[in-house]
């Protein structure tokens, strides 16, 4: 069974931090395709395309046929757990540090052997769930899970260092200005967040919702503006060395396509959407990725709330949709920064809000406050990178993965 | 087909460069101590050798190619075996046919590698690629793991206690206190076995080799060059490989010897119970009772009770080995692919000194390697015979 997560106890500041180890990290171009199923929360192997033989470990070639055909797609993660072993030595530096680590041999109903890591709650015999996860790494890897786990599963350190998981630790939200400040503030502390710091922008200005924050406890409001470097400066200076998960939930939106509007707009959708996340990740990245092994509220993940315009623009949005592009781009290049440090970014892509005025024209169905806050604190628990919240933002994703082309194509007029 | 028969090429010149645990030498300077030793024996320089079989995991960025003129040879047959624990009688029975053909006169066969601090994670991080994307990321145990899991499964199917693998284990190391180039120079009790800490749960200390460096080489040659350098030798009755074999086994619990051991005796003319001794590969213990079963010395899952029926000791009724293995003498490389080997060379021939087995003429020696993901891929097996038998 899974020993319940107690709160860490106070940091002593006389301990040294311990400095981030990773698990190996080098894979083949073929297992990379784990990464990218574990990326986006999905179990799935190569299966052949012509034979239909599920592959593991990932290949060039068919271990039946020697197709080269050899599509990532999603696969029946249940399996039968034949073997287990505790591994007690190793010579390796990250695995070393967490000895003792159980890892075993699943049977995949599906067809191959997997060698995976275990779950506190499976053992030898059992009939179990694999999915698939990053590893601290940023890499995919396999986990065996229990087919019902206890309630405190997730607490289970095999599984917690995969994960992102809000429980105990301290979570910095940019904007609660924002129309889902609010309600994710309310999903992380019911998730277990310990506490929650909400950044308040132009504090003079009145702002309704600031009284339920103002109500909560464990939240505190401080003044953070991510369009002004020495606010952000400040604000780290003062808590960076506790934020263990950032979610930037700053945004500016003006609707107006590229023609006939000025760039003053563009200009200010810039500074908040793009640069606000460049600062942001500048002024409390490093301190975050320098504590990724500070023990149980060790830093986890930075989070980039954003537009599915940053994925295919709007036309009615133009200049909007390109600050969302391009602040996807630097959530990308922050993702490659931080990969050595083990932090994760986590891009949340939806669609118009339902309380968003400068969507308010828009169609149904729209994206509510707590259906983000929702998709935010599952994609955390989950640690997954890529994360869709709501119909328009997953269909548009998997249109885009699809085809990009023709995503634009559909999108901008010609789709009957 | 019936396979030809080894006629008129024999074994000889066996040599063990005695290991180190660790060391700065590279695998070049122990290959060349091997090397060195064996042309001394069969009294020629190595210009004049024109035959080289090489198997090593730690020559790079060279292969035995660089080797050659590293070491000043000028051989017209050359050959690398990356079988790891399957390389020694893989590297024999290619070297035999090309002796037999023609192609070569003189093959000298030789397997080292250097152990340096780190350098067993290093090797183990390079070591495939299934390994790299499937292995190591979970929990880098390197082959303890891996065997764990195996025999793991292995002794939930059969209901072997962990004693029957001690077994094994100490009466390997009542051997090696015989044999003093063996690294491990402690008597080994099942108690100790039994007590000591786990590494790999059921893997415990006892069950795992030390990786150290050294050079294991003998050498193959025409009967009629042997007899007229009066040299002792040995006769090759029967020989198998395989590679992946029973690739649709959830988990090995039988290697390759189980598709071809049928052929092995028949080729050999005679049964297991023939023989005067086994030298089996002892990565792990469990290993050996997977032999004992697949070439035929009991039936499967029949490894517990063999083992506690007989004597494993060099003074036994079923001496096993000899040398103390690799989980006495140490793990060098890809030479303790041919340590077993080597060691039965010297038993058939009467050379083996302190760990001879008295009237020793006919050794089945078997090989098993490279962990690629979840199973070792290659087996091996041969039968030789010292030339009075």
């Amino acid at each position: 069974m899974t020993e319940p997560l107690a709160p860490p106890p106070k940091k002593n500041p006389q301990k040294r931090t311990l400095t981030p180890l990773l698990p190996p990290a080098t894979r083949s171009r073929a297992a990379l395709g784990l990464g990218v199923m574990a990326a986006t929360g999905r179990f799935g192997l190569q299966v052949c395309a012509e034979c239909q033989a599920v592959q593991y470990p990932p290949r060039d070639a068919c271990v039946k046929c020697l197709s080269h055909d050899l599509p990532w797609q999603d696969v029946d993660p249940a399996g039968t757990l034949m073997a287990e072993t505790t591994i007690r030595v190793s010579p390796e530096p990250y695995f070393r540090e967490r000895m003792p680590w159980r890892i075993g041999a699943v049977k995949l109903d599906a067809g191959p052997m997997l060698n995976c890591h275990l779950h506190g709650e499976v053992a030898r015999g059992d009939t179990v769930r694999m999915a698939l996860k990053l590893d601290r790494a940023g890499q995919g890897v396999l986990i065996a899970l229990p087919l019902e786990g206890s309630d405190v599963m997730q607490d289970d350190p095999v599984l917690r260092a995969m994960s992102c998981d809000p429980k105990h630790r301290r979570v910095l939200i940019s904007d609660a200005r924002s129309p889902v400040a609010l309600a994710l503030a309310e999903a992380l502390l019911a998730a277990g967040a310990a506490h929650v710091f909400a950044g308040e922008p132009e504090a003079w200005r009145h702002w309704p919702a600031r009284a339920a924050f103002e109500a909560m406890e464990d939240v505190s409001l401080l003044p953070l503006d991510v369009t002004d470097v020495s606010s952000v400066q400040k604000l780290s200076a003062e808590i960076g060395g506790k934020v263990d998960i950032l979610i930037n939930s700053a945004r500016f939106t003006r609707p107006g396509g590229v023609l006939g509007n000025d760039t003053t707009f563009a200009r200010d959708a810039m500074e908040v959407n793009t640069l606000g996340l460049m600062r942001l990740a500048q002024g409390f990245g490093p301190g975050m990725a320098a504590r990724v092994q500070d023990g149980t509220n060790a830093a986890a993940a930075f989070v980039n709330l954003l537009s599915v315009q940053a994925l295919v623009p709007d036309a009615g949005f133009g200049a909007f949709g390109a600050s969302q592009a391009a602040a996807r781009s630097i959530s990308q290049s922050l993702r490659a920064e931080f990969r050595a440090s083990g932090l994760r970014v986590m891009n949340v892509y939806a669609g118009p809000g339902e309380d968003d005025p400068w969507f308010q024209p828009a169609p149904p169905p729209k994206v509510t406050p707590k259906a983000l806050a929702r998709s935010v604190v599952q994609g955390l628990v989950d640690g997954v990178e890529e994360v869709t919240c709501g119909d328009v933002a997953r269909d548009v994703y998997a249109r885009w993965q699809d085809n990009a082309l023709l995503l634009e194509r559909e999108l901008t007029g010609a789709g009957a | 087909m019936r396979r030809a028969p080894y006629d008129g090429v024999v074994l000889t010149a066996p040599v063990s460069v005695p290991y180190v645990r660790y060391t700065n030498e590279t695998a070049h300077w122990w290959i060349a101590r091997a090397l060195r030793e064996v042309l001394k024996i069969i009294d020629m320089t190595p210009p004049e050798l024109d035959g080289l079989s090489v198997s090593s995991f730690t020559l790079a960025p060279d292969t035995p190619v660089g080797l050659t003129q590293h070491l000043g040879l000028s051989p017209r047959w050359l050959d690398t075996v990356p079988m790891g624990g399957a390389c020694g009688v893989a590297a024999m029975r290619r070297a035999a046919r090309a002796v037999q053909a023609g192609d070569v006169d003189v093959v000298a066969c030789v397997a080292g590698d250097t152990n340096r601090i780190d350098s067993f994670r290093n090797l183990l991080s390079a070591f495939s690629r299934f390994s790299m994307d499937a292995t190591f990321p979970y929990g880098f145990g390197g082959p303890n793991a891996s065997f764990a899991l195996l025999q793991d499964a292995y002794m939930a199917e059969f209901g072997t206690p962990r004693e029957a693998f001690g077994q094994i284990a100490v009466a390997q190391r009542a051997n090696a206190l015989k044999n003093p180039q063996a690294l491990m120079k402690k008597p080994l009790t099942l108690e100790d076995y039994m007590n000591a800490r786990m590494i790999s749960d059921p893997i415990g200390l006892f069950d795992c080799v030390m990786p150290c460096a050294g050079a294991e080489a003998f050498v193959m040659m025409r009967e009629d060059m042997a007899v007229a350098k009066g040299l002792p030798f040995a006769r090759i009755s029967a020989t198998i490989e395989r590679t992946n074999a029973f690739p649709n086994d959830p988990i090995q619990l039988r290697g390759g010897w189980a598709v071809d051991v049928d052929e092995l005796w028949q080729m050999a003319g005679h049964g297991p119970e023939d023989i005067d001794l086994l030298q089996t590969y002892d990565d792990y213990p469990v290993i050996c009772m997977m032999q004992f079963e697949d070439l035929g010395f009991c039936a499967k899952g029949g490894g517990a009770a063999f083992v506690a029926k007989h004597d494993l000791t060099i003074g036994g009724d079923f001496p096993h080995n000899t040398s103390g293995g690799q989980l006495s003498v140490g793990q060098a490389g890809a030479a303790g692919g041919y340590l077993g080997l080597v060691e039965a060379i010297r038993q058939v021939t009467g050379t083996a000194g302190p760990t001879q087995v008295p009237d020793a003429r006919r050794a089945a020696v078997s090989g098993f390697g490279v962990i690629n993901y979840d199973r070792g891929l290659c087996s091996a097996a041969a039968v030789i015979e010292g030339a009075g038998a």
